[in-house]
């Protein structure tokens, strides 16, 4: 208990970052990603490679090894940040591969046939959009959205290897001062169960909820 | 979707010709056609200028120098990768072997008909997807000595790995074995059989079943996973790279070897990935029911260091 109590500065600085880096990488992400998703289902040959190529590259490289590339390599190419900055990079351009697939499967989960009969009754496409697909896309995007965001904010740890301060670098400062290092980890597994059990319990019931429709 | 030779009105019967075949618009006509291929142009060029941006900053800044890749030439350099790679693929067998173990145990708990064993597994699940699997490793190397016990860096990282996926895979089981028709349970219940022979011959091998591509999807998860090893000092791929990267004779080759250690990782999850989807077809051609996973399970678990639900 002094662990947390003597340093309540270092663990609500830390969390505060944390909470920073999921959202600034959470909203590049969805950002970067729906345009990623939306190349994937253009009618352009061209864009459906390159969604396609990025995607396959980013979801088989290990986050790590973004974080790696990012933070150690972009120095070499004289490309300079904070190292908040260089997380937000590493972490958006991960996730923004899961959005784009997530994006991309949704929209593909509408059958086609609801966009022809929506035709043959003589809507026009924006109204086919608007009514039709997009009501239904939205539904099947949003569950796995809310698991890829839930991750990403797991995700936020492995910045701490790559010297930002955030929940995850916790231990290593309080070791510095010599507390010991199970109280506090065991207290930032706390904290992070506090921010992630009702996001995934929020996601479950949504799931539950929304799975009902078709 | 492919062009057809001769335009068309948009009425033409059309077949789903690729899988990302969309709703979002019509079989192009003349006028659209000419207008993607337009932006096709545009695209292209973007896209090529992108790329060209990021070859020519690797060019300016000496990445393709003879010295920074004369590294992978020599002898030394090249055990040293090998020997990270046989330890990413070390952590990654161990752990796979102890997370199936640990999800089946987990899954037959779940699904029991006595509540003192399903609700500790239901915690237990629960709380080991919502933790960060990096401060699960980290439990383990630093916290553990708190408590008077050495845990080696490679046993960091195979148990968080463990405990984390023991749990995924858990609940993959588990939806295994709701995913099968309930006329099945029932039909073998009639039959006179007990529960356990009914999850033993009933349940559980349609679940497999059912479950396979996903379970081996998750084990590209675990693989890539492996690479938070290197934040805990295991001496995995990535560890080597970083080691090698000191190598002045070599002009600090740092981007080279990240190049060749994507490579790797890419070329070994995406083997594993081909081997999931080609188990996938043979078990849809056999005509068992839905194999596939759930597009949910698809995306959100791909992610690795932890999608906190299925």
């Amino acid at each position: 208990m002094p662990t947390l109590t003597d340093n309540w500065d270092l663990f609500l600085e830390a969390f505060v970052n944390t909470i920073l880096l999921f959202v600034v990488s959470g909203l590049f992400a969805l950002i970067v990603g729906t345009l990623l998703g939306a190349f994937r289902v253009a009618p352009v040959p061209a864009l459906r490679w390159f969604g396609a190529g990025y995607v396959n590259l980013l979801r088989n490289t290990p986050l790590t090894l973004v974080f790696f590339f990012v933070a150690f390599g972009f120095p070499y190419l004289e490309i300079n940040f904070s190292f908040t900055t260089f997380a937000i990079i590493a972490l958006s351009s991960y996730t923004a591969a899961f959005v784009c697939e997530a994006v991309r499967s949704g929209i593909n989960t509408v059958p086609a046939g609801q966009a022809e009969a929506a035709r043959a009754v003589g809507l026009t496409f924006f109204q086919t959009l608007r009514f039709v697909i997009l009501p239904q896309a939205f539904r099947a995007v949003v569950p796995p959205l809310a698991s890829i965001l839930i991750a990403l904010l797991k995700n936020t740890t492995i910045a701490a290897g790559f010297s930002v301060a955030e929940a995850g670098s916790i231990r290593a400062n309080l070791s510095e001062l010599g507390y010991p290092a199970l109280a506090g980890l065991i207290w930032v597994v706390i904290g992070f169960l506090i921010l992630v059990l009702p996001l995934s319990a929020a996601q479950r019931n949504l799931e539950r909820r929304w799975s009902v429709a078709r | 979707m492919t062009v057809t030779e001769a335009p068309r009105p948009p009425k033409a019967r059309r077949k789903p010709s690729t899988p990302t075949t969309s709703v979002l618009f019509d079989v192009p006509g003349p006028r659209a056609r000419r207008r993607n291929a337009l932006i096709g142009v545009i695209g292209t060029v973007a896209i090529l200028a992108a790329l060209g941006y990021v070859i020519y900053r690797f060019w300016e800044t000496g990445q393709f120098s003879g010295t920074k890749w004369e590294i992978f030439a020599y002898k030394q350099p090249q055990i040293t990768i090998l020997e990270g790679y046989l330890n990413t693929l070390k952590a990654a067998g161990i752990a796979a072997v102890l997370a199936l173990a640990l999800g089946i145990a987990l899954a037959a708990a779940r699904v029991s008909d006595r509540a003192w064993l399903r609700t500790p597994a239901f915690a237990f699940v629960e709380l080991f997807r919502a933790v960060p699997l990096l401060l699960l490793m980290f439990l383990f190397y630093y916290g553990a000595p708190t408590l008077g016990f050495r845990v080696s860096p490679l046993w960091a990282v195979v148990l968080g790995l463990t405990l984390y996926n023991g749990s995924v895979f858990a609940e993959l089981f588990r939806a295994g074995i709701a995913s099968v028709p309930r006329g099945q349970s029932e039909a073998a219940y009639a039959l006179g059989l007990r529960k356990s022979q009914v999850m033993m011959s009933v349940l559980v091998p349609q679940a497999v079943r059912a479950m396979l591509p996903a379970i081996i999807s998750q084990l590209v998860v675990l693989l890539k996973d492996t690479a938070l090893g290197f934040l805990v000092t295991y001496d995995e791929l990535l560890k080597q790279l970083k080691q090698l990267a000191t190598a002045p004779d070599f002009e600090y080759p740092l981007i080279p070897l990240v190049l060749v250690g994507g490579v790797i990782y890419v070329a070994t999850c995406l083997l594993l990935s081909w081997f999931a989807t080609w188990v996938e077809r043979r078990l849809a051609r056999k005509g068992s029911h839905s194999a596939a996973p759930t597009m949910h399970g698809d995306v959100g678990q791909q992610m690795g260091g932890g999608a906190a639900t299925i």
